[in-house]
């Protein structure tokens, strides 16, 4: 027993705070999961548009990474580009774009998503508006041109098209324009046969990808289906079809990769659900009303400003504070 | 809305404990013990014995005049050689008596079973037991079971769930002594004058469920419950919930919604004594960890350093680098295996350095899982935020103080964030505030 007894070196005990047990769960791991979770979309816009859609996903993405790195060294920060928070921010503004955006234009998008929205606010967790929206909003207002220019998917699978030459109207657009005889059969759009921006496409790839998210318990259902139940019930109430407005546009990418994003949303369920109401709301009132086709990020963006009340609102219901 | 909800929030951990069908072995007699006159919750004891005096198994060895305190009794036979003041587990400085053992197990001549007639006798018994809260809390047993407003208590709960990883001493309680159990129940009841009594056991538990239930099918009014295998069942407002379905108000002693809650092991250390006379003098307690040789359960005397106690286990196999004494998700890493057993202790957990690593914090992603998981709904970035700005006033509004510290908080949380210490921090910083 003695050399067993030897084993024991004094003061080598760590003393920590319980408890002395954690979960495997980590920052980057989440963020490898919505990575996975947004790749059917990056599969299906690929399948449509062709390679120019991993080129222009690998350039956001590269980007994000290297300004967040860049602004870390600059500003003698702790490099965090290993928790791949990055890639998902350069991924999602990929999704945003149209795939014949220059370069040039998407690097800088990703300079307002990464460098403005989220590293001067603190970096990850501390922005309050979702660097994806934001960055979208700022290319719109400033190249309004070849934000709205779109091409035309090429069918059969990976043809080279002509992607300069052919330009076409979103759905949302010919729905904006009052020309409704000319949209889209639904299951192109359930597929993502329609012109856009690269996850402006197929619903049914956003739908398995935010199962995915839920399953994974990366995110709660509470967002997604308020967001889509309130344009669903929106589009009911005003007599348009309600599958149309869901499946159209950035609605699929918006409610499950974007109005999710945890540090922009609300933290109670409560809040979750009034945060989804809110960007259904809004999104539904700019379609509808508004002089601008597509109304996602700039819903998002503005119920991301209100988080903080919605969360000081709804404070979730302590133990025992019942009035059972 | 939600007021169907049948269960609270609650997390699933890896149960980890394979040493549940190992019997309790009887850990035999150390060289010395180590007895600290503070081994509960309230006031430190006054030891009643002198250098050189000579002590007996069971003769009490000190005492306090304070209502919240319990006696404390020699757990061996043999000569007290020194009492000094020594830092115990707990971390406070304490007059430690300590008595050389002469191996011969005397019992002390004045041990004998309780005269009981009534309550005031019940409680007297139980006080002269040197009884406390077996569960880890350590209360007085006598304080806890003598409320004010007992004619207004109706229902005991019994507390089998044994929610910390690794630790089985409790189930083997259950398993070994489950006559002493049922009919430390029947006598509660009878001098409390309860009429309900819940025994709350987790389902990953089988053979003790049906154990008790079969014991107690008799007696009305006792129900065994089965619980979710989770975490933490055991922790006293969840369990409260679970059984009976009744909130614990912040502030409120489980008296004021009329129960009293006991752990299981606490209960059939109850008709021990009342059939012996015997105080509480040893305690059963699970030894396992990846780094002790023959992990076991053990039947061992309080005051029994944990170096004794591991090397009646066989040893370390590998350098220990972290001594845990309770379950790995609220108990106490200790800085020197030198330390003395004390009453509510139920487990010695050592780990090697691959298991004792304390993960790298990152940055908080306001995901919400510490929220989404807290059983009590609290909100631990909220407060993590309100204690970096000394906000007391911020810190009393996310009602802290109610927190139990069970760690599912920091157990979820991606960036690895010390939630569950912030919310001890404050809690601290808020009594320290009442106290100016």
């Amino acid at each position: 027993m003695g050399l067993f007894k030897d084993l024991y070196i004094n003061d080598s005990l760590i003393v920590a705070s319980s408890p002395h047990r954690v979960s495997d769960v980590t920052t980057s791991k989440i963020m490898r999961d919505v990575i996975i979770g947004l790749s059917p979309a990056l599969i299906m816009s690929t399948f449509n548009f062709g390679f120019q859609v991993l080129a222009m996903a690998s350039v956001c993405i590269a980007a994000c990474i290297a300004f967040e790195a860049g602004f870390q060294y600059i500003t003698k920060r702790t490099h965090t580009t290993n928790d791949l928070s990055a890639v998902v921010t350069g991924l999602i503004l990929a999704f945003n774009l149209p795939p014949t955006l220059p370069y040039w234009m998407a690097i800088t998008g990703c300079f307002v998503a990464i460098v403005i929205v989220k590293q001067i606010f603190g970096g990850i967790g501390q922005n309050f508006a979702n660097p994806a929206a934001t960055a979208r909003i700022v290319l719109l207002l400033s190249f309004t041109n070849s934000m709205t220019t779109w091409a035309k998917p090429s069918i059969p699978l990976f043809g080279v098209p002509a992607i300069d030459a052919v330009t076409s109207a979103t759905p949302l657009m010919l729905f904006s324009n009052g020309q409704l005889t000319e949209l889209p059969a639904k299951i192109d759009l359930l597929l993502g046969f329609t012109g856009g921006s690269l996850g402006e496409t197929s619903g049914i790839a956003f739908l398995i990808g935010g199962t995915y998210l839920i399953i994974r318990k990366i995110i709660l259902p509470a967002i997604p289906m308020a967001f889509l139940g309130t344009m669903i019930v929106f589009s009911l109430l005003i007599g348009i079809d309600p599958a149309f407005q869901i499946f159209a546009g950035g609605a699929m990418l918006g409610a499950f990769f974007m109005a999710t994003d945890y540090a922009t949303t609300p933290i109670t369920t409560k809040g979750k659900i009034v945060f989804g109401i809110g960007c259904g709301l809004i999104t539904m009132l700019i379609r509808v009303y508004g002089s601008l086709p597509e109304g996602v990020s700039f819903a998002i963006l503005f119920m991301n400003i209100l988080t903080p009340h919605i969360d000081n609102f709804f404070q979730g219901r302590l133990y025992g504070r019942s009035s059972k | 809305m939600f007021s169907f909800k049948k269960s609270l929030k609650s997390i699933h951990l890896e149960h980890n404990k394979s040493t549940m069908d190992l019997c309790t072995e009887m850990m035999p007699i150390p060289e010395k013990v180590f007895i600290s006159v503070v081994q509960h919750i309230g006031a430190p004891c006054q030891p009643l014995v002198e250098i050189g005096d000579l002590v007996k198994v069971g003769q009490l060895i000190a005492d306090s005049k304070a209502f919240i305190s319990a006696p404390i009794h020699s757990s061996v036979s043999g000569k007290v050689v020194k009492i000094e003041d020594i830092m115990s587990s707990l971390g406070t400085k304490d007059k430690t008596i300590v008595i050389e053992t002469d191996k011969k197990q005397e019992l002390w001549e004045g041990i004998e079973p309780p005269l009981i007639n009534s309550k005031d006798d019940f409680i007297k018994a139980i006080r002269d037991s040197g009884l406390v809260g077996l569960g880890g809390a350590a209360f007085p047993t006598h304080v806890k079971y003598n409320p004010k407003n007992l004619d207004e208590v109706d229902t005991l709960i019994v507390n089998g769930a044994e929610c910390e990883p690794y630790i089985t001493s409790d189930y083997r309680t259950m398993m070994e002594d489950t006559e002493n159990i049922v009919y430390g129940i029947r006598i509660i009841m009878k001098y409390l004058d309860l009429k309900k009594c819940y025994i709350g056991i987790e389902k990953n538990k089988p053979l003790a469920i049906k154990k008790l239930k079969y014991a107690t099918k008799n007696m009305t009014g006792v129900t065994v419950v089965t619980l979710q295998p989770s975490y933490p069942q055991g922790a006293e407002r969840v369990l409260i919930y679970e059984t009976t379905g009744k909130n614990l108000p912040p502030g409120k002693l489980p008296a004021d919604i009329g129960m009293i809650v006991s752990n299981i092991s606490t209960v059939g250390f109850v008709s021990e004594y009342y059939k012996t006379g015997l105080p509480l003098i040893s305690k059963r307690i699970t030894v396992d960890g990846n780094a002790v040789l023959f992990p076991k359960n053990l039947r061992v005397p309080i005051g029994s350093r944990i170096c004794d106690i591991i090397d009646f286990c066989g040893g370390y196999t590998k350098p220990p680098k972290k001594i845990i004494m309770g379950g790995p998700m609220m108990g106490r890493a200790i800085y020197n295996h030198k330390k003395a057993l004390i009453k509510n202790n139920n487990a010695i957990l050592v780990f090697d350095e691959e298991m004792s690593k304390t993960p790298e914090e990152t940055e908080c992603i306001n995901c919400g899982r510490c929220y989404a998981n807290c059983p009590l709904n609290l909100m631990p970035t909220a407060i993590a935020k309100e204690f970096s700005r000394n906000n007391i006033e911020g810190l009393k509004k996310l009602n802290v103080s109610i927190c139990m510290e069970c760690g599912c908080c920091t157990y979820v949380c991606p960036a690895k964030k010390q939630l569950s210490m912030i919310n001890r921090l404050s809690k601290k910083l808020i009594q320290e505030e009442a106290k100016k």
